[in-house]
């Protein structure tokens, strides 16, 4: 979509960001690093706990809540935050984004292009993000439609119940292998790095943890995967709302092209959705319930997103930028009808360059 | 202890804690259990000088059972939690006590530079800190024991804090029983600011006066080494085995007097560089071997005009792609303004311009 402000107040507004981003900047010190270490052993805490209560049948619901908030953590407050180089400003080995490898069956490495680079950089823009429905999902009216999408709930409803794989596979651009703008020979070398994730991960979740609770095996079994279903599903929903409820923008690849600054925030401030909730619900969403501080500011520590949210959403406002928020049901729902009702083509032809033909249903 | 030991770094281990480690759990239990990494408390602090704005001191450390060891001449990264900040600096430290076995103490020589923040903590550390280390590194070392045949005659030059991978030397030999009987004189030349702030100076004076063949000049202030004094002292001292460390102007002589002579081992420090301006001075490339008179562009701009091709993502400093190690210079981060003078530090390319003289690894 064309902004509707000029180059000029793009830049005013652009330095204004900037300005809020040197502040945060400029004050990181031991309270980040306390925060950070403290969720790292609050998560520790959760995983003995989970794993240890598998020797207890009966406490097996309590192991598998213990092991999804521990997994669900390390995911998203410490590893994806971590990854994001939120904290390499600490020196410390264990928190550094070129070091971190996360608990999850995609490997660091190739995330960290994929999500770093490609979807930080062209934040919903289509052709380039591929975040956007994630090369199997029509989550756009300007991604053409064709009868494969009529199973766009279904696909939406796999890809959820197995995201860590799809974030995993991802990285191979299946997409585009079928389309013919990359080989087989492009995936040779990440498909090693992530069948070797891939085996390790499996090894310890589905072998060594259950067979080291001997008879219990299959309900160990049982409980591990329970809790990377649980923390896949929580993760997509999180995500999905993160981008594509009602309110958030896509771009085309020209109206980036050369893009100042200023435009950048403003097409991530766009492109974006937050969450509304309490401090846990934040917590737990690894901060990516301030989807678009975090994209304003990928390399900020997650912590300081709360905070700084009041002041950009004032800063938004005054230049007259939407700036889209609304609880966890709602923006679920916005997301749910925006997926079923793109897997329908449209109903009235787009009026050429309209920009009220592009904005989804109100929420 | 030994089965334990063995536990905590076996496969199994590796793979229940897998993808983070044994040790990402250990330490938060007890710091000082290690399967992997290497840390170390400080157990006692000793002044050596008290020279004004550069005080010198001896720090012993007691390490985790997995430190490998080291060999006389070697140095370690030294990891500090810099109070009231929450960073982690990591700086480079010659160990002056005599090679060590696994899991041994050793001692660090720390000199307190007037910007040096780790150095002015190690300097007035109280027992019981905590620090990260790496294992021994270097190739600054010595080959030879009293055990090995041959009458070479070994010849150190140091100045300053140069002294210390030097000492480490000298005391092993001495510790493993080296008394000059087999003939292999030894020479140690050390030049130091002033009398006072001569580090060790009872023991090289103890070691001067023993009868084991080892000779000790010490020189002060402006009575420096030339290459005159360096013939006369140290006869034929191109042909001889030697150790040189210290300041930048004293290895520039040793290293004109030597000319070519493959007999010559120098071990370089690296103070922190002083920024000069915006567009001033050379970007140097180590691994291409390659240098441009620095635009003032990024560091990534100077390096595609330059014919490389650094590794990239956003361009804009927000996706840490463009990592790369400056072995030494100041930089500028375009876009916060701050600037950087830290060796061996990871910087952001893409978002980073040299101000003044530069070396990245790229
Ligand atoms: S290329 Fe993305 S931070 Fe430099």
């Amino acid at each position: 979509m064309k902004p509707h402000l000029t180059p000029d107040q793009l830049d005013a507004f652009g330095a204004e960001m900037d300005a809020l981003r040197r502040r945060v900047l400029d004050d990181l010190g031991e309270d980040d690093a306390a925060y950070i270490r403290g969720i790292v052993r609050r998560q520790q805490q959760l995983e003995v706990l989970g794993r240890a209560l598998f020797y207890l049948p009966p406490a097996w619901p309590l192991a598998v809540a213990a092991l999804s908030a521990s997994k669900i953590l390390e995911n998203m407050e410490i590893g994806h935050n971590v990854m994001h180089g939120q904290y390499d400003w600490m020196g410390d080995p264990h928190l550094n984004s070129r070091i971190y490898e996360w608990d999850n069956v995609c490997p660091g490495e190739q995330w960290k292009y994929s999500h770093n680079y490609i979807h930080h950089t062209f934040t919903n823009v289509l052709g380039k993000d591929r975040d956007i429905g994630y090369g199997i999902l029509r989550m756009d009216e300007d991604q053409e439609w064709h009868p494969y999408y009529l199973g766009n709930p279904v696909y939406a409803l796999l890809l959820m119940v197995f995201f860590e794989w799809g974030v995993a596979m991802h990285d191979l651009e299946v997409e585009n292998i079928v389309r013919g703008t990359r080989t087989m020979e492009d995936n040779k070398a990440l498909h090693a790095g992530i069948m070797r994730k891939v085996r390790r991960q499996a090894l310890k979740d589905y072998l060594l943890f259950p067979a080291l609770t001997g008879p219990l095996f299959p309900l160990t079994l049982v409980g591990n995967a329970t809790a990377n279903l649980v923390r896949n599903v929580w993760a997509f929903n999180i995500i999905f709302c993160g981008h594509f409820p009602a309110g958030a923008e896509t771009f085309s690849e020209e109206e980036c092209e050369d893009e100042s600054r200023g435009h950048w925030y403003y097409r991530q401030v766009l492109g974006s959705a937050n969450i509304s909730g309490g401090p846990l619900f934040h917590v737990m969403s690894g901060n990516l319930s301030h989807q678009i501080e975090h994209h304003l500011f990928p390399d900020l520590p997650a912590k300081r997103y709360p905070e700084i949210a009041p002041e950009v959403r004032e800063i938004c406002e005054r230049y007259g930028i939407e700036y889209t928020t609304g609880p966890l049901r709602r923006q679920l729902a916005s997301v749910a009808r925006k997926i079923c009702r793109l897997a329908l083509p449209d109903r009235s032809p787009k009026p050429s360059g309209g920009q009220e033909a592009v904005r989804p249903l109100a929420a | 202890m030994v089965v334990l030991d063995r536990l905590v770094r076996s496969r199994t281990a590796a793979a229940l804690t897998s993808p983070h480690g044994v040790d990402h759990y250990l330490s938060r239990i007890n710091p000082m259990w290690a399967a992997h990494e290497v840390r170390a408390r400080v157990v006692d602090v000793r002044r050596e000088t008290d020279t004004p704005g550069a005080p010198v001191a001896t720090l012993t450390l007691r390490p985790t059972a997995t430190w490998r060891g080291h060999r006389a001449g070697q140095y370690v990264q030294v990891g500090l939690d810099l109070p009231g900040s929450a960073r982690r600096m990591t700086r480079c430290f010659s160990i002056s006590s005599p090679a060590s076995g696994a899991g041994e103490e050793i001692a660090l020589t720390v000199r307190a530079h007037a910007d040096g923040q780790v150095s002015k903590h190690l300097v007035d550390a109280a027992p019981g800190l905590l620090l990260h280390l790496s294992q021994a590194e270097g190739s600054f070392t010595l080959p030879v024991s009293p055990a090995t045949p041959g009458i070479d005659p070994l010849l150190f030059i140091t100045g300053g804090s140069g002294i210390t991978p030097a000492m480490s030397m000298l005391r092993t030999l001495l510790r493993d029983g080296y008394d000059g009987r087999a003939g292999r004189p030894v020479t140690f030349l050390h030049h130091a600011r002033s009398p006072e702030d001569q580090i060790y100076a009872a023991e090289l004076a103890r070691i001067a006066e023993d009868d084991n063949d080892v000779t000790v000049h010490l020189r002060h202030g402006d009575a420096r080494f030339s290459e005159l004094e360096l013939r006369r002292l140290a006869p034929g001292f191109r042909d001889t085995d030697t150790w040189a460390c210290g300041p930048a102007g004293m290895m520039e002589l040793v290293r004109a007097a030597y000319g070519d002579s493959p007999r010559l081992r120098l071990e370089h420090f690296k103070p922190p560089a002083t920024a000069t301006g915006s567009a001033e001075g050379d970007l140097r490339f180590a691994r291409s071997d390659r240098r441009v008179a620095n635009s003032g562009a990024s560091i990534f701009e100077q390096a595609e005009d330059a014919g490389l091709s650094p590794v990239f993502g956003c361009r804009m400093g927000i996706c840490f792609s463009c990592t790369t190690r400056k072995a030494e210079g100041t930089v500028r981060n375009v876009l916060s303004g701050a600037e950087s003078s830290l060796p061996d530090e990871d910087i952001q390319i893409c978002v980073s311009a040299p101000a003044g003289d530069c070396v990245v690894d790229l």
